[in-house]
């Protein structure tokens, strides 16, 4: 009975997450075998095999919307990381006050994605956007911002610059406030200068949390699908179709369900490959149960 | 902390000064996009629609906020959410609970995989969900909405609250449960009677986190609910219409929609800071 104890402690979660997370995941993967569409019965649904692995393999569209996903992907986090490392490595000492401030930065991360999508679509408004009006006053031409392929994609990637460069200068400020002074001293003494400390100390010593930082951000971007999704629908054409977008698109915009089903896959094995390096960094109940 | 030498005073002087500066710019950008959502829900349609942005000085009006209380049904899908929110936060409370409990104090077998398998699962994309949601509720013939949101919002935040919780119980001394149950406590009685008191501030940082999920979430509230079921995000987006998009109305809602995660920040901004780092920083 003592050595059952624990698996009642477990179940409740474990039913919850296996129901809610692991089986839609295989859900997924055999809808992805079948030609089912909104509106009608699966049981009418045709059994395809593997058509839609193979329509994927060809399908120009979920190609783009995946290169679209990696560029959004570089040009956010390389941005957000490098404005992020920068401010925390300017901002790291500690002030009075700092706390207020902090408690300022997140509170990008913690409002509403939908939100956030509706407060950028006003300011990029072409017709009555502040955006536009700031340009024009400082002798600029207004823009057509979220109606044309590029400035559209600008638009996505600045938001998410808004919303998430907060998050990074927050752990990697912890990060560095955790540092061991002993350490610092030790350079300092030994004679480098402000960039050798940074170059040479601090940053190797906080790169593991930089990777686990980019990994994180990294997973977010092939999750998200909000901002954009309200932002511009993933136009103009599929300027700005995230593959998350795309998939609930492709299923309820053009009603495919089972190939939608199908890039689900697809993009489950991308994360799936993301977050093994991940768990590779290190997970601490794992590393307890080693002990 | 040494002492700095008085010939350095002014140059540290400077240095905080541009410290405080760069703050309050920062700061500044920050702030200015929610700032604008909250003066715009105040300005009548001829306000909202002039090229020329208002920062501070109109006349306000409270019309926006009539409107969505009658027209929009704000007080339905306010119902809707924090129903919705509550008990996912709730289940995600007691279930996590138990289960980082168990993590935390005993071992087990098949301990590795549960640890493991929660890390991976908590990736898991929202719009990988969205179509056997979708699928689940046609093929169960489900009707109750608010259930279904529940269910799938509890188990998306369940990884991150066990992982969460598990820290927070590994901090607590494992002296008071041997000593309890030397007493002849029962495994519940320790849980509930020594442990859930001291877990307080675990427990309610991985509540915001799980009630802010909820509360915001959109793409699976969009699918999964109907026109009475709605929840405030989905409310939000229904102002943009075919014949335009109300944007006074919008930011009003919008406005509202933030108070509870803005209570939050103001309250707990370091067990909030305390948990985004426990993602990254070891200790």
């Amino acid at each position: 009975m003592q050595r059952l104890t624990p698996y009642f402690f477990i179940l409740p979660a474990v039913v919850m997450m296996a129901a809610g997370l692991v089986f839609p995941v295989f859900q997924a993967l055999y809808l992805s075998f079948y030609d089912w569409k909104i509106g009608t019965a699966f049981s009418d649904a045709p059994f395809v095999g593997l058509a839609h692995f193979l329509r994927m393999l060809g399908d120009e569209n979920v190609w783009a919307s995946l290169a679209v996903t990696f560029r959004f992907g570089f040009w956010t986090i390389s941005i957000e990381m490098f404005l992020g490392v920068a401010l925390a490595l300017l901002l790291e000492k500690p002030i009075r006050g700092a706390s207020v401030f902090r408690t300022l930065f997140i509170l990008p991360l913690m409002i509403s994605p939908v939100v956030v999508g509706l407060i950028w679509r006003y300011l990029f408004d072409a017709r009555i956007g502040w955006i536009n009006y700031y340009l024009l006053q400082f002798g600029f031409e207004p823009q057509v911002w979220l109606g044309e392929a590029d400035l559209a994609f600008f638009a996505i990637v600045l938001t998410d610059i808004w919303q998430w460069t907060p998050f990074i200068f927050i752990i990697v400020i912890a990060g560095l406030q955790a540092l061991p002074s002993e350490v610092l001293e030790a350079s300092r003494i030994d004679g480098a200068n402000w960039w050798q400390q940074i170059l040479f100390v601090k940053l190797p010593m906080i790169r593991t949390l930089l990777l686990i930082a980019l990994l994180m951000r990294l997973i977010d971007i092939f999750r998200a699908l909000e901002v954009m999704y309200i932002l511009t629908g993933g136009g103009p054409g599929r300027a700005t179709e995230l593959l998350s977008l795309h998939i609930y698109n492709r299923a309820f915009e053009t009603q495919q369900l089972g190939y939608a089903s199908a890039i689900s896959v697809l993009l489950i094995l991308v994360v799936f490959v993301l977050s093994l390096g991940i768990l590779l960094m290190g997970n601490p109940i794992q590393e307890e149960a080693k002990n | 902390m040494h002492t700095r030498k008085t010939g350095r005073f002014f140059q540290g002087f400077g240095a905080t000064c541009a410290h405080y500066v760069a703050l309050v710019l920062l700061g500044l950008m920050t702030l200015a996009p929610i700032w604008v959502m909250v003066v715009t829900g105040f300005k009548d349609d001829v306000l909202v629609q002039q090229k020329d942005p208002v920062w501070f000085f109109f006349v306000p009006t409270l019309d926006n906020y009539q409107e969505i209380m009658t027209r929009g049904r704000f007080d339905r899908y306010l119902w809707n959410s924090i129903v919705v929110g509550l008990w996912a936060t709730f289940l995600t409370l007691l279930f996590g609970g138990l289960c980082a409990y168990a993590l935390a104090r005993t071992r087990f077998r098949g301990r590795a995989l549960v640890a493991n398998s929660t890390l991976l699962v908590r990736m898991v994309p929202p719009a990988v969900l969205a179509v056997p949601a979708f699928a689940m509720v046609i093929h169960l013939n489900i009707r109750t909405d608010l259930a279904v949101l529940i269910f799938f919002y509890t188990a998306l935040n369940l990884p991150f609250a066990i992982w969460l919780l598990f820290g927070f119980y590994k901090q607590i001394p494992v002296e008071l449960e041997e000593a309890a149950i030397v007493d002849g406590a029962t495994p519940l009685q320790v849980f509930f009677r020594i442990l859930l008191p001291l877990m307080g501030p675990g427990y309610a940082v991985a509540g915001i986190f799980t009630f802010r999920i909820a509360w915001n979430e959109f793409i699976l509230a969009l699918l999964l609910t109907g026109r009475t079921s709605r929840t405030l995000p989905v409310g939000a987006a229904g102002f943009i219409t075919d014949t335009g998009v109300e944007w006074g109305r919008i930011m009003a809602m919008g406005t509202l929609i933030v108070i509870p995660p803005l209570l939050f920040t103001f309250f707990a901004a370091r067990q909030i800071i305390a948990g985004m780092t426990a993602g990254a920083v070891k200790g």
